[in-house]
């Protein structure tokens, strides 16, 4: 009878002892591509990363010097340029969704929101090149933010509703319950209140824009020179990159890696950033 | 608020309250009539009451007799619920808040309410808070809200615990203060009838012991209306107090008859604990 629980007892540890293993073992299967890909870009791109390389146009193949400033002012650019859209129809739509409408109107729009973010990029670089570069016979930084833009607005719409969302009902109440207009309650108590959360999500899209490489292939175009006009066409980091990565000089394969560095650890500050803007405030004692 | 209407006939079955010498109190709310929905179902079944001014009348009854529900007729506040209906009426000194015209949001700042579990808007401060209702109704004059700040805070037993920590935010407080700073902030817009809606349940006796002094202060200024589970709160701080049952006010009468010579026979049933 001893004998026959201790055996039980052993099978049970080794089982527990296997999903532990099992378990961590996936733990590091996920964590160890994200490493792998930083470690090697930042490998590949650090020998090229100097001063030149945030302060020069590129330059010609062979000729020493050449960098990606204006790829990466432009991408600034376009970031700024698809905000303008993107933040204030996806936010105050989100707003919408979560405080007026109708059950069935707002879960119609909740899933053509869906659909839209799944929408692969390149056909909003499609749809803009249809409607704004072949209209303007150009491409431009404009267009290249529209469609960027477009992009962030049902993925913003999404993370402001659903923060809104999270907001207790009892602050609505209180608020509505002191006289203040509904509109005023949802401006400066409930959308005040989400306002961490809904930063958040566009923090999230900015930094997922700013890696989209295939909208700005027919829109923004990219650019080896300056841009001094938002109708005409820009550089953008990932365009850039794309653009060194597929030719046959190492030179520009070295900027490449570069440049991926300076993408990656772009997408790592937006994150940190992220951290910080939603730390948790220790209530004052 | 438009003039007041013809008056119409009152529920020739409502209790008259009277006073001690029989005459008709002065009265600062009167529901006349006043039925609710939700969606199909009924929650409130023909109730006509009335509140007396300047005192306390208690609402008790077993959960889900429609207290909360009926006072937030009072205050408009069941509007809020999609597929809400009511039919009756509301008087506030004579005049109907469901009148049409008539702003709910008006009548909010005049009937002000105090909830069940407290909710201190966490992105204020203490003093922010407080004048919060004042100040998005577009008051802008720093030494009036100063004022009205303090004169709040001490009339909801608070400026003592809080004055030097104005700045720090209004979740720092334990449950109790952050309650006493809700009804200070209901407080602050001056409002003629004060609502509290089991504002008691989420705390421990010390802090409601602190409320309940509270609102027998707050009673020589204001009209008070309170839900309660509590049947011996309901007999410590009230004047009046109403039984409600399934959507129905069975009864209502001074505080010290309903508790120890009820006339009907459910109000004795439930105040002795035949059924709870």
């Amino acid at each position: 009878m001893q004998t026959q629980r201790k055996d039980h007892h052993s099978w049970r540890k080794l089982k527990s002892a296997l999903i532990s293993g099992l378990t961590f073992c996936s733990a590091v299967l996920v964590i160890a591509p994200l490493g792998l890909v930083f470690f090697h870009v930042l490998k590949s791109g650090i020998g090229a990363i100097n001063l030149e390389f945030f302060t020069n146009l590129p330059k010609p193949v062979g000729v020493p010097g050449g960098g990606m400033a204006n790829a990466i002012v432009g991408t600034l650019v376009l970031l700024t340029l698809a905000s303008i859209i993107g933040i204030p129809i996806g936010v105050l739509g989100g707003v919408f969704l979560a405080e007026y409408g109708t059950a069935r109107v707002n879960a119609v729009l909740r899933f053509i929101a869906d659909v839209l973010n799944g929408v692969p990029s390149i056909i909003w670089g499609v749809v803009v090149y249809g409607l704004i570069v072949l209209r303007f016979k150009s491409f431009s930084a404009y267009a290249g933010g529209l469609a960027l833009g477009l992009i962030m607005i049902p993925l913003i719409l999404r993370t402001t509703e659903e923060v809104i969302l999270l907001v207790p009902v009892g602050y609505r109440e209180a608020a509505l319950a002191l006289g203040i207009a509904r509109w005023k309650t949802i401006v400066q108590i409930v959308v005040k209140t989400a306002s961490r959360g809904i930063i958040t999500g566009i923090l999230l899209a900015l930094a997922r824009i700013g890696g989209e490489t295939a909208p700005l292939l027919f829109t923004a175009f990219g650019n080896r020179f300056w841009n001094h006009d938002l109708s005409e066409p820009i550089a953008a980091l990932p365009l850039q990159i794309f653009t060194y990565a597929i030719s046959p000089y190492d030179d520009w394969h070295r900027q490449a890696w570069a440049g991926a560095l300076v993408l990656v650890t772009g997408v790592f500050c937006v994150n940190v950033l992220v951290r910080i803007v939603t730390r948790v405030r220790t209530a004052s004692a | 608020m438009p003039q007041p209407e013809v008056v119409e006939p009152r529920d020739p079955g409502a209790t008259v309250l009277l006073n001690t010498e029989g005459e008709p109190l002065p009265l600062a709310m009167e529901a006349n009539n006043v039925s609710m929905w939700y969606g199909a179902k009924r929650a409130i079944d023909n109730v006509s009451m009335d509140m007396p001014g300047k005192a306390v009348t208690a609402i008790i009854g077993p959960s889900g007799c429609g207290k909360s529900t009926f006072i937030r007729a009072l205050n408009r506040m069941h509007e809020l619920v999609p597929h809400a209906r009511i039919e009756g009426s509301v008087f506030l000194h004579g005049q109907n808040l469901y009148a049409s015209g008539v702003d709910p949001a008006i009548v909010r700042r005049r009937v002000g309410m105090v909830f069940q579990k407290s909710n201190p808007f966490p992105t204020m401060s203490i003093g922010e808070n407080v004048i919060v209702g004042l100040r998005l109704n577009g008051v802008s004059d720093r030494k009036f809200l100063n004022e009205r700040l303090e004169q709040s805070l001490r009339m909801a037993a608070l400026w003592g615990e809080v004055k030097d920590d104005l700045h720090k935010s209004g979740t720092s407080l334990s449950g109790g203060q952050q309650q006493r700073l809700c009804i200070a902030r209901a407080l602050a817009v001056e409002p003629e009838v004060l609502l509290m809606d089991e504002p008691c349940s989420a705390l421990d006796p010390i802090a409601t012991a602190k409320i309940e002094e509270l609102i027998q202060g707050l009673k020589t200024r204001y009209t008070i209306i309170i839900v309660t589970h509590n049947m011996q709160q309901a007999g410590r701080i009230s004047d009046f107090t109403a039984f409600f049952y399934m959507g129905r006010l069975i009864e209502i009468g001074s505080t010290t008859k309903i508790f120890t010579n009820p006339n009907e026979k459910q109000t004795e049933d439930y105040i002795t604990g035949r059924f709870g």
